[in-house]
């Protein structure tokens, strides 16, 4: 049986199919302002990766924030759900996830069935999720994407001390106009993400093994402060982007 | 006068008619909620006229001295609370914060007292007062509150100072409260010009504790399946017990409720029509969200079948005994559920869990209210531990909407109901 899931989310739009138990493929697009065609979008281009056709899908599962402007699915779950079925597909073994999403981050533990315990968001601040990267990369003029391996050279991360974003961007301002390295307030930033996600994942309790989802997680210099702060191991997988959708297809194959 | 008074009372019925439709619909009786809040407003803002005295009071503070003294009391808070229904919340805390209060401050206080300035909220501001009386049980914010508005209008403030009772009510506070009572009726006689009338406080006292045992009644019938009424009720029938509490229309009015609500559950008829999921709410509603957030749980088949919030109007009815009326008036007062350890807290809201047997917690981290909001983590973890239900913290504002995000209070809802349903359907 072939089933599909898409997740919506504030940033990107992500699109996964699966097969009798086995991933596909995914795709990952921008979402834009409009969710519903960029859903319709990404599952299209998913498909036609694979030259297969919508017919051939059983059943869809929507999930993440717009998860309720995907018209053509059967059914929605929250990203909570979602992220849950899909690292306990991932890796059975995984008790506890952190999911650090464009305009949220969340820590879920699990049950041994891999079914959700209880979880935690944090929604209110900027602070502590992607955008909060974005905004520092802007103020940096570095790409995204390089922030990690830059990072990693940093000995002595800059302390970055304002709980706000627009005044944590302020600090790393004047961090630039004191000549401080840039890889170092790099890694300070990326400590500053993980002071905020660890002690909301301290507050849930989460216990190891721990699997680190959503698209900061390609980030290897914010995965390592995390592991850091938490003390504790963390895992990533390669589809860590695309972790929703691969949950909601495994749901939609449940359905 | 004659003209602003009428203007005024049609802005109450515009606004009581528009918030709560669904409720005044369903609800028929010889006298409906409007027509009691009618009455008590227009008396209030007439009351220079009728030669009558307005005292603004704390929704905790002890109002039936005042009933005896033929006082009108007006709670500022119960207008908070039209405030926020009428999403005005924000717009009056902007304003406060431009006068130079800080947007931490409670927004009860803060539509409070920029709304003085202008006259301005869903009923164009609440009668002058002619006193103030204010009791720090539900939190340290009001004194400064009460401060602030006895200046602005030039009247004079009473403060009741109830010490925090972690776990006991010690003989040492008994007599410290016990003695600002008697403080109190001196306050009263000297702002009303005439000796306090001993004998019509114990008829009030008998009323006020008759209305709390009616009020408890009412919330009571909530633990019948299917609830014949939810959380979302009790927070609009609320008003009467806060405003009216010692006086006899309050008696009558939830006479009624309770017969309306047995007849409901003789029927098999649910606030929600297929509950199926039953919730415990905590903290003060997000009166700006109601009908949001009742018809959001409603989808889920989920019904919010009690709260710590309105149970608070007869949390205290253990302590009280009509025929030692001001000794037990001084402890319920001091005892009431802000003003105790999380101890305590936590088992009341472990005897609601099992009372109303429901599947799950939902706190309202409430960012106004800080002696509300403090300890809930610990409530939350204390439950967890004890009886194992899943449960849900969102966090909001009571009355600045400002401070809602519905995408993001939307996903965990529906998270928290899949929680549930799954552990539920095992
Ligand atoms: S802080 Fe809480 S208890 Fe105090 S006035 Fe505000 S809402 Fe009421």
């Amino acid at each position: 049986m072939r089933t599909a899931g898409i997740d919506i989310g504030s940033i990107t739009a992500k699109a996964a199919i699966v097969e009798n138990g086995k991933i596909l493929n995914t795709k990952v697009i921008f979402t834009g302002y409009n969710a519903e065609a960029a859903g319709l979008k990404v599952y299209e281009e998913v498909l036609k990766e694979n030259s297969l056709s919508k017919s051939s899908v059983r059943k869809i599962v929507s999930t993440g924030y717009g998860r309720n402007s995907v018209k053509f699915a059967d059914k929605s779950f929250t990203e909570i759900m979602c992220h849950a079925a899909g690292a306990h597909h991932l890796n059975a073994h995984i008790r506890s996830i952190i999911d650090i999403g464009g305009q949220d981050s969340k820590a879920i533990v699990l049950d041994d069935q891999g079914k959700v315990k209880n979880f935690v968001m944090n929604d209110k601040c900027a602070a502590g999720t992607g955008r909060f990267l974005e905004v520092m990369a802007r103020a940096l003029e570095v790409n995204l994407d390089e922030f990690g391996a830059i990072s990693i050279k940093s000995k002595n991360p800059s302390k970055i001390s304002s709980l706000c974003t627009v005044f944590a961007e302020s600090e790393v301002i004047s961090l630039i106009a004191k000549g401080e390295k840039r890889q170092d307030i790099i890694a300070g930033i990326h400590e500053s993400i993980a002071a905020r996600v660890s002690s909301m994942s301290a507050r849930l309790g989460i216990t190891e093994p721990i699997m680190v989802t959503g698209g900061v997680a390609r980030n290897i210099g914010v995965v390592r402060a995390l592991e850091k702060k938490l003390g504790m191991k963390i895992e990533v997988s390669s589809y860590a982007q695309v972790t929703g959708a691969i949950g909601a297809a495994f749901l939609a194959a449940s359905l | 006068m004659k003209k602003s008074i009428s203007d005024f009372l049609k802005m109450v019925l515009i606004f009581l008619a528009g918030k709560f439709k669904k409720f005044t619909m369903r609800f028929k009786k010889s006298k409906t909620m409007k027509d009691y809040m009618m009455v008590y407003y227009s008396d209030a803002k007439s009351a220079r006229l009728t030669g009558r005295k307005v005292a603004w009071i704390t929704s905790g503070g002890p109002v039936e001295p005042l009933i005896a003294m033929n006082v009108i009391p007006i709670y500022p808070e119960n207008h908070g609370a039209m405030i926020g229904a009428s999403k005005m919340g924000g717009s009056l805390c902007e304003k406060a914060e431009a006068m130079g209060y800080s947007a931490d401050l409670c927004s009860y206080a803060r539509s409070d007292i920029s709304c003085a300035t202008i006259n301005g909220g869903p009923i164009g501001g609440l009668p002058k007062p002619d006193m103030l009386v204010c009791c720090n049980n539900i939190c340290g914010t009001v004194l400064k509150w009460y401060e602030v508005q006895a200046r602005y209008f030039n009247v004079p403030l009473f403060i009741l100072d109830t010490p925090f009772c972690h776990t006991e009510y010690t003989n040492e506070a008994a007599k410290y409260v016990r003695a600002q009572f008697d403080e109190y009726i001196v306050f009263l006689e000297k702002v009303c010009k005439k000796k306090f009338d001993f004998e019509r406080l114990k008829e009030v006292g008998h009323l006020s504790h008759q209305g709390q045992l009616l009020w408890q009644a009412v919330l009571d019938t909530a633990t019948n399946k299917p609830s014949p009424m939810s959380a979302f009720d009790a927070f609009y029938h609320l008003a009467l017990i806060v405003t009216l509490r010692g006086t006899q229309d309050v008696i009558d009015y939830y006479t009624q409720l309770v017969a309306y609500m047995k007849n409901r559950i003789a029927r098999g008829i649910g606030a929600v029509p297929n509950e199926k999921y039953r919730l415990l709410w905590d903290n003060i509603p997000i009166w700006h969200r109601t009908r949001w957030l009742s018809e959001k749980f409603a989808a889920h088949n989920a019904c919010l079948v009690a709260d710590t919030y309105t149970t608070a109007w007869c949390g205290a009815l253990k302590y009280i005994d009509e025929n030692r009326f001001l000794d037990s008036a001084a402890e319920a007062h001091a005892r009431i559920y802000l003003n105790i350890g999380i101890d305590e807290m936590a088992k009341m809201v472990l005897e609601m869990i099992d009372k109303y047997d429901v599947d799950g917690f939902v706190l309202h981290s409430n960012r106004s209210c800080k002696p509300y909001s403090f300890g809930q983590l610990d409530i939350q973890r204390i439950v967890e531990k004890e009886r194992g239900i899943p449960c849900l913290m969102l966090e909001a504002d009571m009355t600045d909407e400002r401070s809602f995000s519905e995408s993001q209070i939307s996903t965990r809802i529906d998270a928290f109901m899949e929680i549930i349903k799954e552990r539920k359907n095992k």
